[in-house]
């Protein structure tokens, strides 16, 4: 790996959930600039990780952004630090229109990127008086990921399983999207469809039995069919 | 028809009260998911807040009446801002324990009010036009209810505009849906929620003096009784939605009037249980579903 400062460091996570302790133990970290992605079997908890980095979820041990320590802070104040976050089920507010949905997200101090916004998804535009609830499953996502990256303080994008659903059409317009994002801010990205993650990501972490089983670099995950069958199962022969 | 035109007149009036005191426990619900049995104490407080202050005042009974009303609303809104804060905040992932303190808040206020002020009702002193009447198709309308329905209308309108028009309203209508989200998106949804309590405080501390306009009296368990049926209208008008618990109030209170008139009392009170009971099985989500 080149020699990239820390973004995000996640030291001894451990992520409560009731009486269950989902996440045990859990330490990466993220290297500044291009994209991270988080693999591993379905199951494994790695939606219940970017939770618990913003705090959405009761945890301990160490989660750092730029060397800040966040994890005793609230959820909103961490997002305030500079993080975005694109829900796995997109999360928009089916009642607001799409442009209240972005409004919503629009942060006082923090220069707004409505132009690279509308350059990624025109549609949006067209759409801005739609309630967010009547788009399809595509243009959701856009909504979401717009959300995400409206605010140029953002820094770090957390992004979970994006084009989950999607058709190949929306899928190849997201992909494009997030490599463009990539362009701005750094982007650890949970995605199962193999393919597109290979494409896009260059340093991976995977989880696998609520442990980290590998980190390095995409290529040397994907060229060892051994630790691909290993860790993440069958998730290596899906293709979309 | 004059007696149509009265019920018809009084029960919009008793449906402009249950909607005050409704609309704060819709959104406080909606937003918060906080059962606050506490709501009805608002009301009592401020009543009784703005009889004290309403009596201490010299002279000009608009005045007097005017001033009870501003000192009722502050209280409302006070009492349910330290309620938030002091009891509530502590207890957000504790629902059971949320029922717990807000029913003990209720009681104890009851038995507060009755300690410091007695049993008895206290009568309100109104200026002459309010004890006066208005003919509406041959029926003597009492003017107290155009004020009371006058009020609900323009905290309707206000509510519609701070939940349409701005950002803390768009804010309220998000965490209505989806309050993780709306933390997701870096916005502190803690400050909405003690915005919703006090406006919550200070519709029900409204619904308080001018239910005492409207009743002639205030009595420290009005609220209570009061609250049974803003529970009521809530649930039939849609958890969360403001417009559906204006639509509900009025049908409760107009079908509470017509019963309680043409069949024996307590009928009415008795078919908005069995409308609420209807409203369930047929549309779970009201009649407006959880939207503000």
């Amino acid at each position: 790996m080149s020699e990239r400062a820390t973004l995000l460091g996640v030291r001894d996570l451990h992520v409560h959930i009731g009486e269950s302790h989902i996440r045990q133990g859990v330490s990466f970290d993220v290297r500044e600039g291009g994209i991270t992605g988080l693999l591993g079997r379905n199951g494994v908890g790695k939606t219940t990780t970017l939770r618990g980095i913003l705090g959405m979820v009761p945890r301990t041990g160490s989660v750092t952004l730029a060397g800040e320590e966040l994890v005793r802070s609230r959820t909103h104040d961490i997002v305030r630090h500079g993080v975005g976050y694109v829900p796995e089920d997109r999360d928009v507010f089916a009642g607001l229109t799409v442009e209240e949905n972005l409004r919503l997200a629009e942060r006082s101090g923090s220069p707004l990127r409505y132009d690279l916004v509308y350059e990624l998804f025109p549609e949006l535009k067209a759409r801005a008086a739609q309630k967010a609830g009547t788009l399809s499953g595509g243009q959701q996502q856009m909504v979401s990921l717009a959300r995400a990256l409206l605010n140029a303080q953002n820094r770090l994008l957390l992004i979970d399983e994006p084009t989950k659903g999607l058709s190949p059409l929306y899928t190849r317009n997201v992909a494009d999207a997030l490599r463009r994002a990539a362009e701005v801010a750094t982007i650890l990205l949970v995605e199962q469809n193999l393919r597109v993650a290979q494409a896009l990501v260059g340093d991976v972490i995977v989880l696998d039995q609520g442990r980290v089983a590998f980190t390095g670099r995409v290529e040397e995950l994907m060229d060892d069919p051994a630790l691909t069958r290993k860790h993440l199962g069958l998730a290596t022969t899906e293709s979309h | 028809m004059s007696t149509i035109a009265l019920l018809t007149i009084t029960g919009v009036g008793l449906g402009a009260l249950y909607f005050l005191v409704a609309a704060g426990l819709s959104l406080i619900w909606g937003l918060m998911r906080v059962l606050n049995f506490a709501h009805g104490a608002f009301f009592t407080v401020a009543a009784y807040g703005g009889w004290v202050a309403a009596t201490a005042v010299p002279g000009n009974l608009w005045l007097q009446w005017l001033v009870g009303l501003l000192v009722a609303v502050l209280s409302g809104a006070l009492f349910a801002t330290l309620t938030e804060v002091v009891l509530i905040r502590p207890l957000y992932a504790r629902p059971v324990g949320q029922v717990l303190v807000t029913v003990g808040l209720a009681l104890a206020t009851v038995a507060l009010v009755q300690g410091g002020f007695g049993n008895d009702p206290k009568t309100l002193t109104l200026p002459a036009w309010m004890n006066a009447t208005t003919a509406v198709l041959g029926a003597d309308i009492p003017n107290t209810r155009w004020i009371v329905i006058g009020a609900a209308l323009l905290v309707l309108g206000l509510l519609l505009f701070f939940l349409r028009r701005t950002r803390y309203g768009l804010i309220v209508r998000a965490g209505v849906e989806n309050r993780a989200m709306v933390e997701a998106l870096g916005i502190d949804v803690q400050r909405a929620f003690t915005l919703v309590f006090a406006i919550g405080g200070a519709a029900a501390g409204l619904a308080g003096w001018l239910a005492g306009a409207y009743y002639g009296t205030i009595d420290p368990v009005r609220g209570s009784a009061m609250l049974i049926f803003a529970f009521i209208v809530v649930v039939i008008g849609g958890l969360g939605s403001v417009v559906g618990s204006a639509i509900a109030a009025v049908v409760v209170g107009i079908l509470q009037q017509y019963l309680n008139f043409y069949g024996a009392a307590g009928v009415g009170d008795f078919a908005v249980v069995l409308l609420l009971a209807g409203v369930l099985l047929i549309r779970p989500g009201g009649f407006a579903g959880a939207a503000a």
